[in-house]
């Protein structure tokens, strides 16, 4: 479906010459043009010093080639995901106490006596799975349609980090709760961490903060959810929205471009 | 790809792209709308499916406890449950999935094909095609897994309502079925149907010797699946 839309308003502050004699008897400019004058000026400053339009030209402005669909709107919508993820996270993370004592007191309270409480952990719950979908549709995506080849290796390698990271959070955010569910669900996942080889028990030592699942174990795993990972992930989408930027959006596989006519050597 | 096929691909893609449009506003338009999209679905999950069912408070001492995760680990956890022996176990817990995330990271790296279309790689996309089959497989039996201690024999489908009544009933906790059960005090099950016709059965389930409970209170259709159940194991 195509969608009529006028064309992009280029930046820049356009200012029409007054016609002589307009001015008032004070000789100043009216209010609204002083106005309008002193935002130019702070945003020349700013841009002076951070040539930040040329910047926000170049991200903004940036051709996609045509035939892009709604499948590549995936990758920004995974984002949004995330996004709201971090914000529901951060309402949560004003009641919930990371303590093995008090952690599910502390979920019983978000749900029954917080305002919205209740709703909020249902955002940040089926968030996960929404967010985690939206990933694999994404690299699902990525892949049928080649986009992972010359020159968007690295992109890809980014991305597949992306998702073990994503996967990474679903599995740090499992315990949290610390019911029966999620309590045992991850006492089996680090045990499972424990079997690998070389590095394997170190890495299950390092979740559980010791050799025992104890009460360090879930302080662990919410410094892990909420400060490490979602640290990670926001430096590396950074780094993989920067090479869609420089590489440019893939164009669909099908198309093919009308190279200009090679000219014909002249006869002589 | 070879040094042409990198040029060939970059000049047809730069004429491609000055061909498109700009990325304000198209793109925006769509992504914001999907954004929008993607914002009412999880409200919508919330508001209709609630905050996700807490289960009761973690307590390490109990040994019962069931284990599951969250369901886009199913395709692991089933990997678990596939996979028995005890020398393949590491296969399924860290061979198999590391395996598959090296293969997955370093696919730009041995993928060399130029060709981009999905019908004109048959055999990358024959792969990938198998492996999402396979985790979608995974995913619903790992979705619709009983625990491990639950019986889970081949019975005929008749039988069916008398498995889940010997799995409520707790028979597996004197009596062995299959991978299901303890080995004692009371005889292995799995194969009772031959051993005893359903008559004897249900005599027995009425007057057992002790220390096994009668079981002639049980509603007389929960009782019949039962026998059905028993004697259809052979």
């Amino acid at each position: 479906m195509a969608i009529k839309i006028p064309k992009p308003p280029l930046p820049g502050v356009r200012r029409k010459p007054q016609p002589p004699g307009t001015d008032q008897q004070d000789g100043r400019p009216p209010v609204k043009e002083q106005a309008r004058e002193a935002t130019a000026q702070i945003v020349g400053w700013v841009d002076e010093r951070s040539s930040a339009s040329s910047f926000l030209r170049g991200f903004l402005f940036r051709k996609v080639p045509k035939g892009t669909n709604w499948f590549y709107t995936l990758g920004s919508a995974t984002m949004f995901a995330f996004l709201s993820q971090a914000v529901t996270g951060i309402f949560l993370a004003m009641y919930y106490d990371p303590s093995a004592t008090r952690a599910y007191d502390s979920i019983q309270h978000i749900n029954n006596d917080v305002w919205l409480g209740s709703f909020v952990r249902g955002m940040h719950h089926w968030g996960a799975s929404v967010m985690i979908v939206l990933v694999f549709l994404h690299m699902g995506r990525t892949f049928f349609f080649g986009a992972y080849k010359y020159p968007r290796e690295l992109n890809w390698v980014v991305g597949v980090v992306l998702l073990v990271l994503t996967l990474a959070m679903g599995l740090t955010g499992y315990l949290l709760p610390f019911d029966q569910r999620s309590f045992w669900a991850t006492v089996v996942a680090v045990n499972i961490n424990g079997t690998g080889p070389f590095i394997g028990p170190y890495l299950a030592d390092f979740l559980r903060g010791g050799p025992e699942f104890g009460a360090t174990t879930i302080s662990r795993f919410y410094a892990l959810h909420m400060l490490l990972i979602p640290l990670l992930i926001a430096a590396l989408i950074g780094i993989h929205i920067y090479l869609v930027t420089k590489l440019g959006t893939t164009a669909p596989p099908w198309l093919k471009a009308k190279l200009p006519e090679p000219t014909e050597r002249e006869q002589v | 790809m070879n040094a042409r096929e990198k040029e060939e691909y970059l000049r047809e893609y730069q004429v491609l792209k000055s061909q498109g449009k700009p990325f304000f506003p198209y793109a925006v338009l769509k992504d914001s709308t999907m954004a929008c999209i993607v914002l009412a679905v999880i409200i919508g999950m919330s508001i209709i499916l609630g905050a996700g069912e807490l289960a009761n408070r973690a307590d390490p001492t109990t040994v019962t406890y069931t284990p599951r995760p969250d369901w886009y680990f199913y395709f692991l956890f089933e990997l678990l449950r596939v996979i028995k022996p005890p020398s393949l176990v590491v296969l399924a817990t860290v061979g198999i999935p590391t395996l598959a995330l090296v293969l997955l990271l370093l696919l730009p790296f041995y993928d060399r094909n130029p060709e981009r279309r999905p019908e004109r790689r048959p055999i990358a996309t024959t792969f990938a095609v198998a492996i999402i089959a396979i985790m979608a497989y995974l995913t619903y039996e790992g979705a619709h897994a009983g625990a491990p201690d639950q019986i889970d024999l081949k019975v005929p489908a008749t039988a069916k309502a008398g498995e889940t009544v010997a799995n409520q009933s707790g028979c597996g906790a004197c009596h062995k079925f299959g991978e299901a059960g303890n080995p004692g005090p009371g005889p292995d099950l799995t194969h009772i149907g031959s051993k005893l016709p359903s008559q004897a059965i249900a005599r027995t389930l009425r007057n057992p010797t002790a220390p096994m409970p009668s079981f002639a209170g049980l509603p007389p259709k929960k009782f019949d699946a039962l026998v059905q159940f028993l004697s259809s194991l052979r």
